[in-house]
């Protein structure tokens, strides 16, 4: 049997470097995910008792359940994505695994941007396939259903990645459920707002093109800019933790 | 030209040229303050649609207007204090959020008892009021962060990294009206055009405006050179400074 060859890293190496560090992070999360079911289910619960609490709290009347569906459906995923933020950087945090991140040759930014892709795909696209259930159950027609789960599916990274900023703020703080929610629930509104009104102008028969086109800007421009600001505040809780 | 910039990151400097401005902003703010109230609420002409009521503006426009501008020079400060790590900078922060926090909450409800008789209700859902609600919000966001952490550096940091995340919200506020254009009225007061109201109105309300300017000012620079005493009270000259009062 032969030695493996070690090929010394060199500057050239960089790119092919940043995709593996990107896979095997995605790789990662991915797989804690898996063997931490408990973290993936709770929210997905959560999401369903929180709509469950409209019907029972205000009407299960058809009608109002109709006018109403989307948006209660918004805000209880958004509630779920904003009450799991804070453990999103907790358990790295706590092992080190953070500091050895922050340390590692690879841009910081990039690497927060796939970590939150891994989470949107291995906790919020499980909420997504919810949806249409939900849908169902709040007497939403199916077509209107389909423009919810797209607005969800393109707003639920904006509300993902502006709340990680908040996470990456408060990690070292302990307890920081309630403040995370107060520092993010202002940012999210926008989202809130354009996420539903494609539902409602759809409903009333409107073009939907404008808001989507809005939600999308929105969209990018998180995916743009945000990971910096995470970055930011990752690099700041592990220097004076 | 750069050294008064540096001369900024040194609080006993500051602190020195603060308590120097401090009587002139309060004297100029109590003047223009006591001028333009009175000549707003008593002698300027009533509206011919809003009758008195529209004399709220006095202390609505300016509260409103300085409740975005202060946000907006927070994250200035912000950005001053990440790249130049500039102490002060932080100081501007810690002072600004409360007295923003204040402005905008004057704004929301002068703008709730003139919606009253006006469009029959304490509080609509417009794009505008909700807008300056977040602003709120955000003022009560960056207070709260500042007091959950403990450490005076990353406080300072996250502060900045927040104001700055939190400016983006500023221009949705601005351009809320234009977007939604629901039950508000535009803007009162516009830059680049000669003012829709006549003199006797505009006037008492740019003194007014004025005014609230020197009262912010005023109020910040009180705070900040109470944050810097007690951020430098083991340094010798806060020392000296206290013992020679």
């Amino acid at each position: 049997m032969q030695p493996e060859s070690r090929t010394p890293v060199t500057l050239t190496d960089a790119g092919s470097g940043l995709t593996r560090a990107g896979m095997t992070t995605f790789h990662r999360e991915l797989l804690i995910a898996f063997r931490e079911k408990q973290d993936v289910i709770n929210p997905l619960v959560f999401f369903l008792l929180i709509v469950s609490l409209f019907p029972l709290g205000i009407s299960p009347e058809t009608e109002f359940l109709r006018e109403a569906g989307a948006g209660i459906i918004w805000v209880a995923a958004l509630l779920a994505i904003l009450l799991s933020l804070n453990m999103l950087f907790r358990n790295d945090y706590a092992d080190g695994y953070l500091e050895q991140w922050v340390l590692s040759p690879q841009p910081l930014a990039m690497m927060v941007l796939v970590r939150v892709s891994a989470v949107w795909v291995a906790s919020v696209v499980p909420l997504l396939l919810l949806v249409p259930l939900l849908g169902l159950m709040l007497h939403l027609p199916a077509d209107r259903i389909g423009v919810l789960a797209l607005t969800l599916l393109m707003g639920s990274p904006v509300l993902l990645l502006i709340g990680a900023i908040g996470a990456a703020l408060t990690v070292s703080v302990r307890n920081s459920g309630m403040l995370l929610a107060l520092l993010m629930t202002p940012f999210y509104v926008p989202v809130l707002i354009f996420g539903t009104g494609a539902v409602t102008a759809f409903g009333e028969g409107a073009s939907i093109t404008g808001h989507l086109a809005i939600l999308g800007a929105m969209l990018v421009l998180t995916i743009v800019l945000a990971p910096f600001a995470i970055a930011a505040g990752l690099r700041m809780s592990v220097a004076n933790g | 030209m750069w050294q008064w910039f540096h001369k900024l990151g040194s609080p006993k400097w500051f602190f020195g040229i603060a308590g120097r401005l401090i009587p002139w902003l309060g004297f100029g703010a109590l003047m223009l303050l006591g001028v333009g109230i009175v000549w707003g609420l008593l002698f300027a002409p009533a509206d011919y649609q809003q009758g008195d009521s529209y004399r709220i503006i006095f202390i609505h426009v300016p509260s409103a207007y300085l409740g975005q501008s202060l946000y907006v020079a927070m994250a200035l400060a912000g950005a001053v204090g990440l790249i130049w790590r500039m102490k002060m900078a932080d100081t501007f922060i810690a002072a600004t959020a409360p007295v923003g926090a204040a402005l905008t909450f004057v704004a929301l409800f002068t703008g709730a008892v003139w919606g009253k008789p006006t469009w029959g209700t304490w509080w609509i859902w417009d794009a505008r009021l909700t807008s300056m609600l977040l602003l709120f919000f955000l003022y009560l966001g960056v207070m709260a962060l500042r007091r959950a952490l403990e450490d005076p550096e990353n406080r300072a940091r996250a502060s900045a990294i927040l104001t700055l995340v939190g400016v983006v919200n500023i221009p949705i506020i601005k351009f809320s009206v234009e977007w939604w254009n629901t039950l508000h009225q535009p803007a009162s007061i516009r830059m680049t055009e000669a003012p829709a109201m006549p003199a006797s109105m505009w006037v008492p309300l740019l003194i007014c405006a004025i005014g609230f300017h020197l009262l912010a000012g005023w109020l910040i620079l009180m705070r900040m050179r109470n944050e810097i005493l007690h951020r430098e009270r083991r340094a010798r000259w806060v020392r000296n400074w206290v013992l020679s009062q």
